[in-house]
């Protein structure tokens, strides 16, 4: 076994064509993926999306229905949990409950044999230490807080040294503070042991601050896998748009080009740009993104009271300059740092954005409903997402 | 000043109806749990009493005088001996095997889903809702058909007949069968697999995660069935009394000797079975305790 120091940069863990029927039910669907050496790479998607039984089925409690499961060049699709050098940190911890904290921790070096007593000892108090539980080992599992025993249930599967850490919504039963600090932990304790991580979460904000890398699943397959940045400023699908973060999407038509940027005219009938690159490999309709904190909220009166054609702004723009669009605000809610605008579009679209409270006073909001509003952004914000009817809806 | 009316006022206490009513809500319960339980007691009480008895005739059923003599010779009675001793022997084998194989039945039930599961559910579940008497006439039935063509040609004398201590067990397993799984299942129900998934996570193949984790953990299940069989063997009756033959079991014993006597010997072994099984039940209930704490 590999010490913690090693830190191969191949792939660690690789899926070819990983599909899961349970009946009828498809739960993962020709999965390919390749998960790279001391990686924290996560899993995220909504429940039933077939992120857990991917993780299961690497940890071995599930087999694939057909597929290849390959752990450091070794394929393990078929071999029993006991025979793969992984190890998982349960939902629910699963600890022991009629062992001690010690034993918990010690379960793992048992089933290898032939430690001496003395080393198991030492190795399960560094543990220990590590998840910050020192002098804990004399504890039943129903004598420690929730927190304490995620600690435990990751020192339980860390002293086994395995090649890669399976996580199945490891935070999921802790409250918000908690789950906040052992975010921060989890980070700390992987860079100090240098394991793959491989976690399973429907909670987008906790993928976002931990994981180096993420694919998105929906529905059996990953929508999209990316670094944290690349899928929240770009994303590629409606899907992957909504479940991140908020997204505004306004339906368009290619119209032209210029300067590297494409000219879309979305259906209220303002001509927007994006980067032509974005529109590369999509075919058929599409749709512009752009997200809700990009967007600046100015009065619409600027344009000389503009009304109908007057106010198509953006047709006569030179690129560089902002796109922009009006409408009316809807609603405007105060939530503390920033203020929620909903803007109702000519059409009909409602767009949502957000401005830093940065400029605002204690007598209400800078705008209310009703008033005329001119949304403008920076084009290179905008995004582009295939069309997807049977995609959820983006807010 | 209407605030110091009001004061006055609730000084004065509740009115007389409001009292009755208080004082019956605080007394009923307690009388009428003090009655019931009076009432499954008494019979013990009697027992325990008469076995301290010295009958003046044959039947122990008047009260004559206090005596240790019966509590100095238990036994001393022709057959009560090797009654009593066929009793505990066949209720400890039988408690052993129905243990195992129904530990092993409610495992296979509650695990897994095979062709067959809901009818075995359902067939687990007939012993107990049989009359006793039905079952009793019905293996008899059975075992002396073994002695008759066609079955006779392979199936041993002996075996099933003619009857006596081999049926009697036979007989004793298949109704602690029953208990058994019902008792089991309902831990394992509560059983969370997650466990046991982390146990071969950690290294540990079918065998040791069997012994490691799953069985500790269903233990207080399993002392409680064996302790339920055991407690209906050694007091059945009825289904022995048909699959019993020459041989005499402790109940079988009784029902013979009281045709013509009574002796205290009865009331003695009486009591010491009821204060084995007092002690067998508060020792199950601590060890339940102790299980569910933990899980």
């Amino acid at each position: 076994m590999p010490g913690p120091d090693a830190r191969p940069a191949e792939v660690e863990v690789r899926l070819v064509d990983v599909t899961k029927r349970f009946g009828d039910v498809v739960a993962v669907d020709r999965v390919n993926l390749e998960v790279r050496g001391g990686e924290f790479f996560s899993l995220l998607g909504p429940s039933g999306c077939g992120k857990t039984t991917t993780l299961r089925m690497i940890g071995g409690f599930e087999e694939a229905t057909s597929g290849l499961i390959e752990l450091r060049g070794q394929d393990v699709t078929w071999l029993p949990p006991y025979q793969r050098n992984v190890n998982t940190v349960f939902q629910n911890y699963a600890l022991f409950p009629h062992l001690t904290v010690f034993e918990n921790v010690a379960f793992g070096l048992r089933r290898k044999g032939g430690l001496e007593a003395k080393e198991i000892k030492r190795r399960v108090e560094e543990m220990l230490d590590l998840v910050e539980l020192p002098g804990f080992g004399k504890r039943k599992p129903n004598q420690i807080s929730g927190g304490q025993a995620q600690r435990v249930a990751l020192a339980r599967a860390l002293i086994n040294r395995p090649a890669v850490l399976l996580l199945d919504e490891p935070l999921g039963a802790l409250d918000l503070k908690l789950r906040k600090q052992m975010q921060v932990e989890l980070k700390r304790i992987q860079h100090e042991v240098g394991v793959t991580f491989i976690y399973v979460t429907h909670d987008q904000e906790e993928a976002m601050t931990m994981s180096d890398r993420i694919a998105v699943m929906n529905r059996g397959r990953y929508e999209q896998l990316g670094e944290p940045e690349e899928l929240y400023e770009r994303p590629r699908t409606r899907f992957v748009a909504g479940f991140l973060g908020v997204s505004n999407l306004l339906g368009g038509s290619r119209e032209g080009s210029a300067d590297g940027y494409a000219v879309v005219r979305v259906t209220d009938g303002s001509r927007l740009r994006v980067q032509s690159a974005l529109l590369q490999g999509i075919e058929g309709s599409f749709e512009i993104g752009v997200r809700p904190e990009k967007i600046r909220i100015g009065t619409g009166g600027e344009g000389t009271g503009g009304e109908g054609p007057g106010g198509e702004g953006p047709g006569g723009e030179a690129p560089g300059e902002l796109d922009q669009l009006e409408g009316t605000i809807a609603d405007a809610s105060y939530l503390g740092v920033s203020t929620q605008y909903i803007v109702e579009l000519r059409s009909g679209e409602r767009v949502s954005v957000y401005e830093q409270n940065v400029e605002r006073t204690v007598h209400g909001s800078l705008h209310t409903s009703g008033d005329r509003v001119r949304l403008a952004w920076a084009p290179d914000h905008a995004f582009v997402v295939a069309s997807d009817a049977a995609g959820p809806d983006q807010t | 000043m209407s605030a110091l009316a009001v004061a006055t006022g609730t000084r004065r206490g509740p009115s007389v109806p409001q009292r009755t009513a208080r004082v019956l809500g605080r007394w009923t319960l307690p009388v009428f749990t003090a009655v019931a339980v009076g009432y499954l007691l008494l019979p013990i009480a009697v027992m325990i009493v008469f076995s301290f008895n010295d009958p003046p005739g044959k039947f122990n059923f008047v009260w004559a005088e206090f005596s240790l003599a019966a509590w100095a010779n238990p036994i001393g009675r022709p057959g009560l001996a090797l009654a009593l001793q066929t009793s505990l022997t066949i209720a400890f084998v039988s408690t052993i095997a129905a243990t195992a194989l129904g530990t092993l039945i409610a495992l296979a039930l509650t695990r897994y889903r095979f062709r067959g599961h809901g009818a075995t559910n359902l067939f687990i579940f007939i012993p107990m809702a049989t009359p006793e008497i039905v079952l009793g006439a019905s293996l008899l039935t059975l075992f002396v058909a073994t002695a008759q063509e066609p079955f006779k040609s392979f199936i041993p004398a002996g075996v099933f007949f003619p009857l006596g201590w081999n049926t009697i067990l036979i007989a004793h397993i298949m109704f602690n069968i029953s208990y058994v799984v019902v008792t089991v299942r309902a831990r394992i129900q509560g059983f969370d697999r997650h466990l046991e998934e982390a146990a071969m996570d950690l290294g540990a193949n079918e065998w040791v995660t069997f012994w490691k984790v799953t069985f500790p953990l269903i233990l207080p299940g399993i002392l409680a069935a064996a302790l339920l069989a055991f407690s209906l063997s050694i007091d059945d009756f009825i289904i022995t009394n048909f699959a019993s033959g020459l041989t005499n079991t402790f109940p079988v014993w009784i029902w013979g000797t009281i045709r013509n006597n009574m002796p205290p010997q009865v009331n003695v072994i009486g009591t010491i079975i009821f204060g084995t099984a007092v002690g067998l039940v508060l020792l199950s209930t601590l060890l339940q305790r102790r299980g569910s704490a933990r899980a």
